[in-house]
């Protein structure tokens, strides 16, 4: 596999479904060896979908693929890296107890008559991070290593087997500048020797200063393949954005004039400097790119995790929270992001995770079967939930799921309901109801904040838009200056 | 491409139709009540047109496998020793795991929360310990004393509690800790004498029988329902539960999941200490022996016959007071059918595999039937 170097990776039609959820439809994709294509698109337009099917990660519902024109199938990581494809993740899977060589070397250890062979690992592994212009003892631990490091030798892990075609995940998203360029750097290198590489990244810069071509993905599609020169940054955001979405269909009703809730420079180790105020039935969008620090913001502020310093008023009182407990009791409710691991106990029934919140605050005393009825016969109706609720919640479909979450946090009418991604993960029709209930609430004269990582939900809901990026709210905008351009600009680092 | 008809806005209009199907189920309440099934285990009937035959089988489904192995146990005893279904002997046997059984209670809530107290046998002996040298050598009334060795019993279970939620210690290790500290200071407090000559009065916790039956037998059966009342209709009781299915869904619904472990596991020891007293009054003396190993394994293999699993959430004193019996029916049965007490435990350890492969199976089989119906 190391003689042939194969030339030409290419991908016809990809499709892949979640449950309902198509998130790749029929997308061509070709890679030839020594360019660099990088890989562009808004969160959840399938960018790391279409490169985990290449490496073998996922497997694809239907297209095909070839390398050099023969079929390329490959049913695991392992069986694409022999194939000569390697992909380097976003997030950093080494085994800190365990030397750099050992770690390069994981799953496939060199032995010489039945032992480790150390002294030709540690050569191989010098090898390899000598050409990467790393300058590391591969005995070291990985423990000690800072991420960047890290991420080199990830690097190095990956061109071991040189491999003719290597994917980048969002390489970046965790380091510095500096480091970042080093990565770039070595990126230059492998493309040199002649190896294929697919650059993901959401510094846009990056990518044009890396790429040969540029690939754009929208809502599981490709929609433009340009060569880099021919592309600016600007051209790079109408291309994920698309043409200008079909919204304002509904236009949100006017908010309330008093402001119910008032949070003053919050701050934390995640974030900073987070002020804004919220009105009576105002739909707050919370947006910007993942990890920018929008659902820390969220959690602070309904008292899941600690923040630093900052004042929250509700109806001109201070609160002070310091426990989910303390922010309920304050008015402030937040529906978590993931619905399975944060959300709901699925093996519980419905009925009984509505009730969760509210037995030791609102049953006098005793839990009776007669307040757990009540509770669930008010929100099924409420929220019209359809399926038997005193059957475990996961059993229902992921629209209903989110209902009976939805309705947990309902059961007494917050001041501020937090939404973080209120529709991950729903179909359509459920999606439309979500939306319908949101209006409702906000009707009802309850301020909510909706985070999302799909712009179109945001612009769809929101009567102004706060954008985050690094940890940093970048701007508030009002309906009429939140155009998805607008917004993209101000979340993409510069 | 779904083949469910896709949800309408406008059926908003036509809830009323929908709220009936749904609301259906609330009718049978009060069948389900009569019927109290544990929590957890999804067992509840589908909705059956006929409510009769709904009920039937919630009944039959309610019938768990440890109870119908309770049930053949006892007929088989029943049929190899005349003796065994006598008043006198099915009484000595509830006399036999009463102390067992209230640490038991204690263990059930502990691993509904998602931990494990393997301190709980120590704890009984050491409690008891201070109990009698408080009384003997520092001439303390007892009464006091006995207060004493119920708030020694509930501090060592707080100890555990900190060490867990606030230290990041694992229930197992640091109960292991514990057990070991606990064990070892009982037998440092006398140098390893057992200390005799408590009250008369004392005496009568194990000797007063109301009804023909001994009052430590009511004290154990009193924590099994205070303790299933509270697990299953107080909110402190009922967040156990939800603690030990997920502890970070519990926390962001809310519940202060550090103040329960606190509570849960001094609950644990304060009911080791109760126990304690119970063996103490059988003996009329402290032994420091007394709370061994086997003691602590038979608690845990009560409540995990019971139906409870460990890794948290499942659970319910009833089930745990039907693997106590279990238990308890062996160990007498099978002594007086002279099979060899070395032989005892191998006959224990089959149940505990027995039970829990039976229950794995029935679980698998009701997934599988939700499968079908999905």
């Amino acid at each position: 596999m190391t003689d042939e170097i194969a030339t030409t990776l290419v991908a016809t039609g990809l499709i892949k479904r979640y449950g309902e959820a198509t998130v790749l439809r029929g997308v061509d994709f070709t890679l030839e060896s020594g360019t660099v294509v990088g890989l562009i698109g808004e969160n959840g337009a399938g960018k790391s979908t279409l490169s985990s099917i290449i490496a073998g990660i996922k497997q694809p519902d239907g297209g095909s693929m070839t390398i050099d024109g023969r079929p390329y199938a490959p049913s695991g990581p392992l069986e694409a890296l022999t194939s000569g494809v390697a992909i380097i993740h976003q997030e950093i899977k080494m085994i800190p107890e365990l030397s750099v060589a050992e770690n390069m070397f994981l799953g496939r250890v060199p032995t010489r008559r039945g032992r480790v062979d150390y002294a030709g690992m540690y050569e191989s592994a010098s090898g390899v991070l000598a050409q990467l212009g790393v300058h590391l003892d591969p005995r070291m631990l990985v423990g000690g290593l800072s991420t960047a490091t890290q991420q080199e030798i990830e690097i190095a892990r990956a061109i071991l087997r040189e491999p003719s075609f290597v994917i980048f995940d969002e390489p970046s998203a965790s380091l510095g500048q500096e480091e970042t360029e080093r990565v770039l750097e070595q990126i230059g290198l492998l493309r040199d020797r002649g190896t294929g590489v697919v650059y993901i990244s959401h510094r846009l810069d990056e990518v044009s200063a890396i790429s040969d071509r540029v690939v754009c993905l929208r809502d599981g599609a490709k929609v433009g393949d340009r060569p880099a020169a021919e592309i600016d940054r600007d051209g790079m955001i109408r291309a994920m954005v698309g043409r200008s979405i079909e919204r304002r269909a509904i236009e949100p009703e006017p908010h309330g004039s008093e402001v119910v809730a008032r949070v003053t420079d919050l701050c934390s180790d995640r974030f900073e400097h987070v002020s804004f105020d919220l009105h009576e039935g105002e739909i707050l969008g919370l947006s910007g790119l993942v990890g920018a620090g929008r659902t820390e913001i969220v959690r602070a502020l309904a008292g899941a995790d600690p923040f630093r310093s900052g004042e929250v008023e509700v109806r001109g009182r201070r609160v002070r929270i310091r426990s989910m407990s303390d922010a309920i009791a304050a008015g402030i409710v937040m529906v978590p992001e993931d619905r399975k691991t944060q959300g709901l106990n699925l093996n519980r029934s419905s009925a009984e995770n509505i009730a969760t919140p509210w037995e030791s605050r609102l049953a006098k005393g005793f839990v009776t079967r007669r307040f757990l009825t009540k509770l669930k016969k008010r929100m099924a109706e409420e929220l019209d939930i359809r399926g038997d609720l005193d059957k475990p919640v996961g059993l229902l479909s992921g629209g209903n799921q989110q209902k009976v979450l939805l309705g947990k946090w309902l059961v007494q009418k917050p001041t501020v309901l937090i939404l973080d991604e209120p529709t991950r993960g729903v179909d359509v029709g459920a999606k439309e109801a979500i939306y319908e209930i949101i209006r409702g609430l906000s009707r009802q004269g309850v301020a909510v904040i909706v985070v999302s990582s799909e712009l179109e939900e945001v612009l769809l809901l929101s009567h102004r838009v706060m954008v985050v990026a690094g940890g940093r709210p970048r701007d508030l905008l009002d309906r009429e200056q939140a155009t998805p351009e607008r917004i993209m600009q101000l979340s993409v680092p510069s | 491409m779904t083949a469910a008809p896709e949800p309408d806005p406008t059926t908003r209009t036509t809830r009323t139709t929908e709220g009936d199907i749904v609301t259906s189920p609330v009718n049978t309440a009060p069948a389900a009540q009569a019927a109290p099934t544990p929590p957890p285990p999804p067992a509840s009937a589908p909705p059956g047109p006929a409510a009769s035959a709904g009920r039937f089988r919630q009944a039959l489904r309610s019938i768990s496998g440890p109870l119908v192995g309770l049930v053949l146990l006892v007929v088989v005893m029943s049929l190899l020793s005349p003796v065994f279904f006598t008043p006198n002997n099915l009484v000595n046997i509830l006399v036999q795991v009463s102390y067992i059984g209230i640490m038991a209670a204690g263990a059930t809530l502990v691993i509904i929360l998602g931990g494990i107290d393997l301190s709980v046998a120590a704890v009984l002996g050491f409690s008891f310990m201070v109990v009698a040298v408080l009384y003997q050598n520092l001439g303390w009334p007892f009464w006091l004393c006995i207060i004493a060795g119920l708030a020694v019993g509930a501090g060592v279970g707080l100890v555990n509690g900190v060490l867990i939620a606030f230290g990041n210690v694992q229930p197992f290790i640091a109960t292991l800790s514990t057990m070991f500290a606990a064990t070892g200071l009982s037998l440092y407090l006398t140098n390893g004498t057992p200390i005799l000559g408590l009250p008369d009065w004392f005496q009568g916790l194990s000797h007063v029988r109301l009804a023909g039956i001994s009052l430590q037998v009511f004290l154990m059966i009193g924590v099994f329902v205070i303790g299933g009342l509270w697990l299953k209709y107080r909110p402190a009781g009922r967040s156990l539960y939800a603690i030990g299915s997920n502890d970070e869904v519990a926390r962001l619904s809310g519940i202060r999941v550090k103040a329960m472990q606190l509570r849960v596991y001094a609950i644990a020891g304060l009911l080791a200490a109760v126990a304690g007293l119970v063996v103490g009054a059988r003996l009329n003396a402290a032994q420091p022996s007394a709370g061994n190993s086997s003691d602590l394994l038979s608690v845990i293999a009560a409540v995990v016959i019971g139906g409870a699993s460990l890794a948290g959430g499942v659970g319910s004193m009833r089930g745990t007071f039907i693997g106590l019996l279990i238990i308890g029916v062996l160990n007498n049965g099978l002594t007086l059918l002279n099979v060899s007490p070395y032989l005892q435990p191998v006959v224990i350890g089959a149940v505990i595999i027995l039970a829990v492969l039976s229950d794995g199976k029935l679980i698998g089989q009701l997934r599988a039937r939700f499968r079908r119906r999905a």
